[in-house]
């Protein structure tokens, strides 16, 4: 047969193919689950194991040698070619996605491992042993070498994980089909037409979800988000979207950024302590907190940080946001598993009707909503929802209030403020800078009128220190009041402030 | 697709014009999904048509009172609520229906939350309205007055913005005027007409009575004001050039909304009323409405709650009968001054019971009194009572398992109205409950707005539950192509006379006030005789009509009329 070293290019790709898969799982894995070395060593060591299974395997496959290449080659396109497509899909079900993950990387590094093999046996009438070894051997390791130069530096910034993934199974189905050629001898007449017929199938498949990546998976939020995507699910109430990238991951409700891994420290410290600090100045710890929104439990996480809290309680709407908070490892993982907290109770309720029930004052109140941008999300920062929250508080109670940005959404942000003070509360604005948000706005409130926090609580602090605290109160020039009304269930004036405001930035 | 052998495009080309039945039917024609499941609510007509045809029996027993108030609306109920205040008890109020309210009744089975029948807000009263005040304070829907001492209304009783959106050509819009689109000489007519409207609002005549003021009672009758009860709304527009296609269409909803009547119909008297009374004064803001998931049906409620103890339901008044001598409150001897006897039939047939009463007031609306007082039965009865013309309405509530999906434009608001329909669009009983997912009940609201009443009534009665349901879903279909897939439930209600029609020449045509003066021993009370049909008015001659009662029982209170 004078067409061997040809053959070795196929070998070159397949192992470039093979890698790859391996890449995509390991990589796919870690987004998901978090702690990326086990993940990666456990995607190698299984992918490892089912090479050699298949190798083991190979053995079994008598005769048509040439065919059954084929057949493999078209398996391992389907599998590996659709591998991340499918993990993508089963991220809205957490609890198979294990199960096909590792399931699906035992396949494809079983047909994997059989395809060398197979491949030696079918070159060994034409190469001495020595030759024989010597050169498969050496393409095949040349290929992972390719694959893992490629894979982070090009396949990955440059066609995201789902066409990587499509792309080179699209590479196994072209081998697949060139071998129909090559082995054209070894095949009998009838089977080459009906293989060359079922690799045009694979590969036109494959062809059509790479240019239809983006519905196949949904990503036409791929152009809108950044980075790779690594779980998405349209809820009852939004959709709820998590991101990955170098510098962490990132959760978007309906497209708005909620938190960046990186920052989110600086905005959570921010939010609850001065409030906790501001409850516990009458000599009293807080006992009793109330969260409402931030169904991330990253604001959850910095309030159990305190020995004196008994019992927490968070609003939030969405039972499928908090579920994933509680059971989605790199959201537990960042707010350490502060739903498994027996402290904290859960409420999925919407926060005003909730307000309306009775129940033991709270000493500390954090209140960390979407921003107002829908009507619905408005009725949650007006005079009528603080009077109702009051009504839930204990006499010198603590407020902080996430704000939205002063720079970009000055009146937003002051309407909130003065919405704060028409419910009869006193109020003292504050911001931190958030790189991932921008300049981002707080209010802290409380019924009596009272002096800024100046010590920082020794609760184990990244960001807020006794310089920084105070710090924030100091706001800039451009920061500064501006005329507005009131926010009021019959006006919504902060919705269409807001609506104004952010509009400019879009 | 129905017994009275119509089709689907020719029910649809009857009540929502034919251009819309021909499209409606081309495009869907036989997948139309099955109606929902529903009911024809509130009682048969019957008991008032066999009344109407001299059905009077004789009562099986007889009782007596000192006051007997005939109705259990607005107006009847705020009657009991001011001789109460006034600390006289000594009344029993009928009310043929099963439950009270009139068209301000509501509906609570089915909904996630209780929804209205009619009447569903308010305006928030000025101080002037001292009686209003002090019923919406008893309510706790007040919070105390303001620095100029107007009544402050509690945040969740106010109407939540957004309050109204239009659906024009495939998309909603915020606000009733629709704005987009609109070039620069519509914006010039608007601010022509707003500037009238101010300047009505502004005016006052030479005892400083504004022209259009509410209650009606205290508007001015100045000639320079009724002058305008003598055209159209829509010949008074065109009188000054307004002809803007959407301003034409604003005046024409706004006529339609408040008095079932078309702006070529409504005098302009009324049209101007709509605009300039519920503004303070030029440039202010129109006064906030006040409302609840079920409408006025909240006040109702607690309107009949003060009296419970003295009100009948389901007892149909038969017959009045004047001049008879009655049985003295404080003795038990015969009244020199005579007395009057009041005949009421049980609402589910069985039997009758006799009232022999001091006093009535009459608190039904002005038509029912050639049935129901034997002096005007048998003698001629007065020519005013044939000038109060009421018109037809349809109210359809529709239960919905969720929300339809959002369509282009600006979200759902609590009225949500079509810009190419004759119906008024809906309104979403949950949105003043802040419930904005899942399960609502909408309020369809269709005037008939035939010229003649009696045609209206007919088209009314000549479609059943099933037809009305076919035209409303199909209706709103055209704003939400899912309406019909979601509807559970759709109940309706066929209002035949649901409110007075202040056509041409009725405000100040003198049928209004002779019908307001005492008739022997009958008071009568009821919003048609304000000539519009507002809470406000009903709640007024109810009022008007107890302390009426009052003075001629010699019982001392202060007037809460101003």
């Amino acid at each position: 047969m004078n067409r061997t070293p040809i053959l070795f290019l196929n070998v070159l790709v397949i192992a470039t193919c093979g890698l790859v898969y391996e890449l995509l799982a390991g990589t796919l894995a870690s987004y998901v689950l978090g702690d990326s070395v086990t993940q990666f060593s456990l995607i190698i060591g299984i992918y490892l194991f089912a090479m050699g299974a298949g190798s083991w395997l190979s053995r079994f496959v008598e005769g048509e040698l040439a065919r059954r290449f084929v057949d493999v080659e078209l398996a391992v396109a389907l599998l590996g070619g659709f591998s991340a497509p499918l993990l993508f899909l089963t991220f809205a079900h957490l609890s198979y996605f294990q199960v096909v993950l590792y399931g699906l990387v035992f396949l494809i590094g079983a047909a994997v491992g059989l395809e060398i093999p197979l491949l030696m046996r079918i070159l060994k009438d034409h190469l001495d042993f020595k030759e024989l070894v010597a050169r498969v051997l050496a393409f095949d390791y040349a290929g992972a070498l390719i694959a893992s130069l490629l894979f982070p530096i090009f396949l990955v910034p440059r066609l995201g994980l789902v066409r990587t993934s499509l792309l080179f199974g699209f590479f196994n189905a072209a081998v697949g089909l060139w071998a129909t050629w090559l082995m054209r001898p070894l095949i009998g007449g009838r089977s080459v037409a009906r293989l060359r017929a079922q690799a045009a199938v694979v590969m036109a498949l494959l062809a059509v979800a790479f240019v239809k990546a983006d519905a196949l998976t949904s990503l036409a939020e791929d152009a809108m988000f950044a980075d790779d995507i690594v779980y998405s699910k349209t809820t009852h109430y939004q959709r709820i979207v998590v991101t990955r990238n170098r510098a962490g991951f990132q959760l978007f409700l309906n497209g708005n950024l909620q938190f960046s891994s990186a920052d989110e420290y600086r905005y959570h410290e921010a939010l609850v302590h001065p409030a906790m600090t501001l409850a516990g100045e009458g000599g009293r710890a807080p006992r009793r907190v109330l969260v409402l929104g931030g169904g991330d439990g990253l604001a959850l996480r910095e309030v159990l940080k305190y020995p004196s809290v008994e019992e927490v309680t968070l609003v939030d709407l969405d039972p499928d946001m908090t579920e994933l908070s509680r059971r989605f490892p790199p959201l537990a993982g960042l707010n350490r598993g502060a739903f498994d907290d027996p402290r904290v109770r859960v409420v999925n309720e919407d926060a005003m009707l909730w307000l309306e029930t009775d129940g033991p004052p709270f000493d500390a109140a954090l209140i960390d909503f979407p921003d107002p941008n829908t009507f619905a999300l408005g009725k949650l920062y007006t005079t009528r929802f603080y009077q109702m929250l009051k009504r839930r508080l204990a006499p010198d109670a603590a407020v902080a209030v996430q704000s939205t940005s002063p720079l970009f959404a000055r009146s937003s942000y002051w309407c909130i403020v003065r919405t704060l003070e028409a419910s009869g509360l006193s109020v003292r604005p504050y911001y931190t800078a958030v790189p991932s948000f921008g300049v981002w706005g707080f209010a802290l409130a409380r019924r009596a009128p009272f002096e800024v926090p100046q010590r920082a609580p020794s609760v184990g602090l990244r960001f807020l220190d006794d310089r920084a605290l105070p710090a924030m109160f100091m706001l800039s020039a451009d920061l500064g009041p501006v005329p507005v009304e009131v926010n009021r269930l019959d006006n919504q004036s902060l919705v269409r402030y807001y609506e104004a405001e952010w509009r400019r930035y879009e | 697709m129905n017994r009275r052998g119509l089709s689907r495009r020719e029910l649809l080309a009857a009540f929502l014009g034919a251009p819309f039945a021909l499209a409606a039917c081309g495009s869907r024609g036989a997948e139309t999904p099955p109606l929902p499941e529903g009911d024809i609510v509130g009682v048969s007509d019957r008991v008032g048509h066999l009344i109407r045809d001299g059905h009077r029996p004789e009562p099986e027993a007889w009782e007596r009172a000192g006051v007997v108030i005939v109705g259990g609306g607005v107006a009847g109920l705020a009657a009991a609520w001011r001789l109460l205040r006034a600390g006289f008890d000594d009344f029993v109020l009928l009310e043929l229906e099963p439950e009270p309210g009139g068209t301000a009744r509501s509906g609570r089975a089915h909904g996630v939350v209780p929804y209205p029948w009619g009447a569903h807000y308010l305006p928030a009263p000025r101080a002037e309205n001292r009686a209003l005040v002090a019923l919406l304070d008893e309510l706790g829907v007040l919070e105390g007055p303001d620095a100029e001492g107007q009544p402050v209304v509690a945040e969740q009783f106010l109407c939540r913005d957004p309050e109204e959106r239009v659906f024009y050509r495939g998309r909603w819009y915020e606000g009733l005027y629709l704005h987009a689109g609109a070039g620069a000489e519509d914006a010039r007519q608007l601010q022509l007409f707003n500037a009238e409207v101010d300047w009505w609002s502004a005016w006052r005549d030479t005892r400083g009575r504004r022209a259009f003021d509410i209650p009606v009672a205290r508007c001015s009758d100045d000639a320079e004001v009724t002058a305008l009860d003598r055209v159209s709304m829509g010949e008074w527009m065109r009188a000054r050039g307004l002809t803007s296609e959407r301003l034409r269409w604003l005046v024409d909803y706004a006529c339609r909304d408040d008095y079932g009547l078309t702006a070529e119909q409504a005098s302009a008297w009324a049209g101007l009323f709509y605009f300039a009374s519920r503004v303070a004064g030029p440039g202010a803001e129109a006064r906030s409405l006040i409302t609840w998931p079920e409408g006025n049906g909240r006040i109702v409620r607690h309107l009949y709650e003060k009296a419970r103890s003295r009100v009948r339901l389901g007892l149909a008044v038969a017959d009045v009968r004047e001049g008879v001598a009655a049985e003295s409150a404080a003795v038990n001897s015969r009244d020199a001054r005579g007395g009057v006897e009041v005949v009421a039939v049980r609402g589910d047939g069985g039997g009758s019971v006799g009232f022999r009463a001091d006093r009535v007031v009459f608190a039904a609306p002005q038509f029912m009194t050639k049935y129901l007082l034997k002096s005007y039965r048998e003698g001629a009865a007065p020519a005013h009572v044939a000038e109060f013309e009421y018109g037809a309405w349809v109210v359809a509530n529709l239960f919905l398992a969720d929300r339809p999906r959002a369509g282009f434009g600006f979200p759902e608001a609590w009225d949500n109205v079509l810009y190419e329909s004759p119906s008024l669009g809906y309104v979403i009983a949950t949105h003043q409950r802040g419930f904005e997912r899942g399960p609502t009940v909408h309020t369809y609201y269709y005037p008939l707005t035939d010229a003649d009443p009696r045609a209206a009534r007919a088209r009314l009665l000549s479609a059943g539950r099933d037809e009305w349901a076919e035209v409303a879903l199909s209706d709103l279909g055209r704003a939400h192509r899912d309406m019909r897939t979601l509807t559970r439930r759709l109940d309706v209600m066929r209002w035949g006379h649901a409110m007075i029609r202040p056509r041409v020449g009725f405000q100040w045509g003198g049928a209004r006030q002779k019908a307001q003066a005492p008739h022997g021993r009958v008071h009568f009370a009821n919003t048609d005789l304000s000539g519009v049909a507002l809470f406000e008015e009903a709640f007024d001659h109810g009022l008007r009509a107890a302390e009426e009662v009052l003075a001629a029982r010699g019982v001392k209170s202060e007037t809460m009329r101003g």
